[in-house]
């Protein structure tokens, strides 16, 4: 594709420059995107997919009202039109906006965010499809295995954010999204058993993260789920893995606190949430075990960046600490309308879309057990790892997960491979339920890119990093016989 | 003036294309394109206005049997497009250099021309925003007006030519009662109508009243149900992935058993992907020609939605789905009962207006999860006794719309797609409400 960032990025500027002084234009934010999407299923390459996505939203306030125009058009014309249609739209707002917003104040920020190995050059498609060629080969041939596949989405994703008074701030994330997945049919009933994460970083990511020869145990693990009986049901210990922990954090702690949805802008979709603002800083919502950070800084973790999308500088909070709220997701705005403080979690999934409250990295803190000390601690429990089914209510509290591995724990020992694991709960109850935390010897860094939220909708990626953790008498169930 | 614009970005990026290829090079472009408000209300005043003006150009190149897309965005203006586009087609053929033969390739050359342009009115920006403060005058409103133009387009170098105007309008909002209780509204449109719209504020308000009634909590267990069409909607959008003839091949989908004839749903349910209704174009992104498919006839699987790909690996017939096999104008058949008869004919249950947040429990056996949302009410003896707190169902879908399945309404309501992930969607079902004999509520 044309390399038209330092192009665009003049004329942006230029833009910009010569509309700061009328006091209407507040803010712009350009944003591309490019994927390249490569799978090989059953041995077969599928069609490649690429894409390149550019376009820019500009910001305008007049008399405290905020509206925004965006354009796929990065022409002089285009600008110019959008511009006049959000003055447009502020104008027709007339006296009954919700909010009245004040002009761009403070200094300018100077400021760059890069992936690590961001600006390296990628390897051609070409040594990527070898790879997953040779991972789908390494399937066995087994009358059980119906289906596999092997794929890898990168995307590199450039914005430059640009205000009145002349912020200019560039971020440039490149994000990998291997995955492998196997399902198993014994001509009745199948299981499917599948692996992924998305981190930021380069190359390099896919084979340190384990994925190279890693199929032929998800294909092992599909054949054992296959032959396993369901998982019994009744209270137990429940010892949730990361690719399952970062699915709890993400639905009961990440979007209860997302000041947004607790200020009410949710409730036609996303939803309202428990925690209401005089929760903060002395609700007990969960054990003394556990700690809740937003950290921007790992540096591999998917939501990693600098500045969020209005500019502000993000720092890493603990929203929980030893089990106590202490502050929600809430980016400048949600900040000035609650009284609270917040974090720098203003986000837009892309370029046609305004920010709102996001989870970005949500990380719960590492403890201090091994998982051999956490299982050896259990009497009847079972182990989960990888979601597969999430379901939670619109105040988020009544929810009900499934994973796709599940694995008794009797005695302190590990027994019997068990299919179909669920288990349900309440989120107000189900943290202070929480027994052991692991240490770092089991805390992963992973994410997922597809979190929804927000009218118009807005799909987005967001990092969890955790360890392994226990939750006490958990009400656990299998799938039908 | 502006359909035009949209239209010319269109054709001039064909025929620019046209000039393009080399022998033994076919292409096909999918157009996509939309200038949509997005006006965010909460309480009664304007949250958040944007404005999106996007187009997007899905190119697929084909040199024999190998093939790849790109997909990128654009100004509308050749001038300016015409080198993106050129430096995509470079690239797709760098690409293609390094893949090899696709062996599940199947390309129909047959060229179709297929052409439909929807008018519609829609109020200004100002003009909508007035109508919406002053009919939420004294509510607490939140929600999301969502208008404009869409355009769709496909072309290719052995001729196929579609394209597709439509002109729509949602607002999609809840009005909610002083104790956190609400009730949803959906108006869908293309003529925009502000009696109308008025009446649907009218209707939210008088149901508000019951709204005020001390919550009923109820204990898990089984429970005789009315799912009205929106709670239906859900339930019937979980279905959706099913049919995919990729789905059941590689034995991924909930239908698995209804594939394998061990089970069968209710003879009261006939599902239908109806292309020639709808608001969706009558051509897919891939260059397929929709079709009418009978997708569940009486309780049987009678159909699947089969893609080009899949045609090829498994030796059905396409009937005009893209690769990702899911349906878009879906159509219940009604049944018998009278909607104005609903209350007497649940008698005592539970009278569910919306669900919320369904997922597979159990894929093999069709389990879903999923909350009751908004206006549902505790019902005895035909009367609505008060709202109920939020319940959590688990049921398999083969019980719901099997056994269960006592009657469906006479008539039926359009629902049209509220999505906006990247483009405002098309998606329609035509549906009526369900009355089962008891669901499952686990939490």
């Amino acid at each position: 594709m044309l390399d038209a960032l330092p192009s665009v990025s003049t004329l942006l500027a230029r833009f910009v420059q010569r509309h700061a002084g009328a006091g209407r234009l507040h803010s712009l934010r350009y944003v591309q995107q490019d994927t390249m999407g490569l799978s090989v299923s059953r041995n077969i390459i599928d069609p490649p997919r690429l894409q390149h996505n550019a376009g820019v939203m500009l910001c305008v306030r007049i008399n405290g009202n905020e509206a925004f125009a965006a354009t796929s058009d990065l022409t002089e014309r285009g600008l110019t039109q959008a511009f006049e249609q959000a003055q447009s739209l502020a104008t027709a707002m007339g006296a009954h906006a919700l909010l009245k917003l004040p002009s761009v104040q403070g200094e300018a920020m100077l400021a760059r965010y890069a992936s690590p190995g961001a600006d390296l050059p990628l390897p051609d498609a070409s040594v990527w499809l070898d790879i997953l060629r040779v991972e789908s080969a390494r399937v066995p041939a087994h009358q059980q295995l119906v289906n596999w596949s092997a794929g890898l989405r990168v995307t590199d994703r450039h914005q430059l954010y640009l205000d009145s008074v002349g912020s200019e701030i560039h971020t440039h994330q490149r994000v990998f999204h291997p995955r492998l997945e196997v399902t198993a049919f014994d001509g009745r009933h199948s299981q499917r058993r599948s692996w992924s994460f998305s981190r930021q970083g380069g190359p390099e990511l896919v084979r340190q993260s384990g994925f190279i020869g890693h199929i032929e145990q998800v294909a092992d693990q599909a054949l054992q789920l296959l032959a396993a009986p369901n998982t019994p049901s009744g209270e137990r210990d429940v010892l949730l893995m990361p690719d399952q922990m970062i699915l709890q954090i993400h639905e009961s702690i990440g979007h209860p606190l997302e000041m947004d949805r607790i200020l009410g802008d949710e409730r036609n979709f996303a939803g309202t949430s428990f925690v209401t603002p005089d929760m903060f800083g002395s609700y007990q919502y969960g054990s003394p075990l556990l700690n809740v950070s937003f950290d921007p800084d790992i540096t591999d973790e998917a939501a990693s960046y600098g500045h969020d999308d209005e500019g502000s500088p993000a720092h890493k909070h603990l929203l929980i600490e030893g089990g106590v709220l202490k502050r929600p997701l809430g980016g400048a705005l949600s900040q000035s309308r609650s009284g609270l403080p917040g974090v720098a979690n203003s986000r837009a999934c892309d370029w046609n879309r305004p920010p709102i409250d996001r989870m970005a990295n949500l990380n719960l803190e590492p403890g201090d057990q091994d998982l051999a000390q956490m299982i050896g601690n259990i009497e009847h429990g079972i182990l989960m790892a990888t979601n597969r089914s999430w379901s939670i209510d619109q105040a988020r509290n009544k929810f009900q997960f499934g994973c796709e591995w599940g694995q008794l724990i009797e005695n302190g020992q590990l027994t019997k491979v068990v299919r179909n694991p669920n288990y349900r709960g309440i989120s107000a109850q189900f943290w202070r339920k929480l027994s052991a935390v692991g240490d770092t010897s089991t805390f992963e860094v992973l994410g997922t890119p597809n979190c929804g939220k927000g009218e118009p909708n807005q799909s987005i990626t967001v990092g969890h990093a955790t360890p392994a953790c226990v939750f006490q008498q958990i009400d656990v169930f299998g799938g039908q016989a | 003036m502006e359909h035009r614009f949209y239209r010319e970005a269109f054709e001039q990026v064909r025929q620019w294309l046209l000039a393009q290829i080399d022998e033994g090079e076919h292409f096909s472009i999918a157009f996509d394109a939309e200038h949509s408000h997005f006006i965010r209300f909460n309480h009664g005043r304007v949250r958040q206005a944007s404005q999106v003006q996007q187009i997007n150009l899905t190119l697929r190149l084909i040199q024999g049997d190998r093939h790849a897309s790109q997909t990128l965005s654009l100004t509308g203006y050749p001038s300016h497009d015409v080198a993106q586009v050129g430096a995509a087609l470079q690239q797709l053929r760098s690409l293609l250099a390094v893949l090899p033969a696709d062996p599940y390739l199947l390309l129909d050359l047959t060229a179709f021309t297929d052409e439909r342009t929807g008018e519609g009115y829609l109020p200004d920006a100002d003009a909508l925003i007035e109508q919406l403060v002053t009919l939420s005058d004294g509510l607490d409103m939140v929600g999301l007006y969502a208008g404009g133009p869409i355009y769709r387009g496909f072309a290719s170098s052995w001729g196929s030519h579609g394209w597709h105007v439509s002109v729509s309008a949602s607002l999609d909002f809840s009005l909610y009662h002083a104790n956190g209780e609400a009730v949803k509204i959906t108006y869908s449109t293309s003529e925009w109508d502000a009696e109308v719209l008025a009446e649907h504020f009218a209707r939210g308000r008088a149901q508000l009243l019951h709204l005020g009634k001390p919550r009923k909590t109820l204990v898990p267990g089984q429970y005789r149900v009315y799912l009205a069409p929106a709670a239906a909607g859900s339930l019937i959008g979980m279905l959706r992935g099913g049919f995919s003839a990729r789905a059941l091949a590689t034995r991924r989908s909930a239908l698995q058993a209804l594939h394998l004839g061990s089970t069968e749903l209710s003879p009261l349910f006939t599902l239908s992907e109806r292309a020639s209704t709808g608001l969706e174009p009558s051509f897919n992104g891939d260059g397929g020609l929709r079709h009418d498919v009978t997708l569940i006839d009486r309780g049987r699987l009678a159909g699947q939605l089969v893609s080009a790909r899949s045609a090829r690996e498994y030796g059905n017939e396409a009937n005009g789905v893209d690769g990702s096999e899911l349906p878009s104008s879906l159509v219940i058949e009604p049944g018998e009962l009278a909607t104005a008869e609903v209350l007497q004919a649940l008698g005592t249950g539970l009278y569910i207006s919306n669900l919320w947040y369904l997922n597979y429990s159990d894929v093999g056996t069709a389990r879903v999860t999923g909350m009751t949302r908004f206006a549902s009410f505790w019902v005895e003896n035909g009367e609505i006794v008060a709202p109920i707190d939020t319940l959590r169902f688990d049921d398999s879908l083969y019980s719901i719309l099997g056994p269960s399945l006592l009657a469906l309404t006479r008539e039926r309501s359009l629902r049209i797609s509220t999505r906006t992930y990247q483009r405002r969607d098309a998606e329609t079902v035509l549906l009526p409400g369900l009355l089962l004999d008891h669901l499952t509520f686990t939490l």
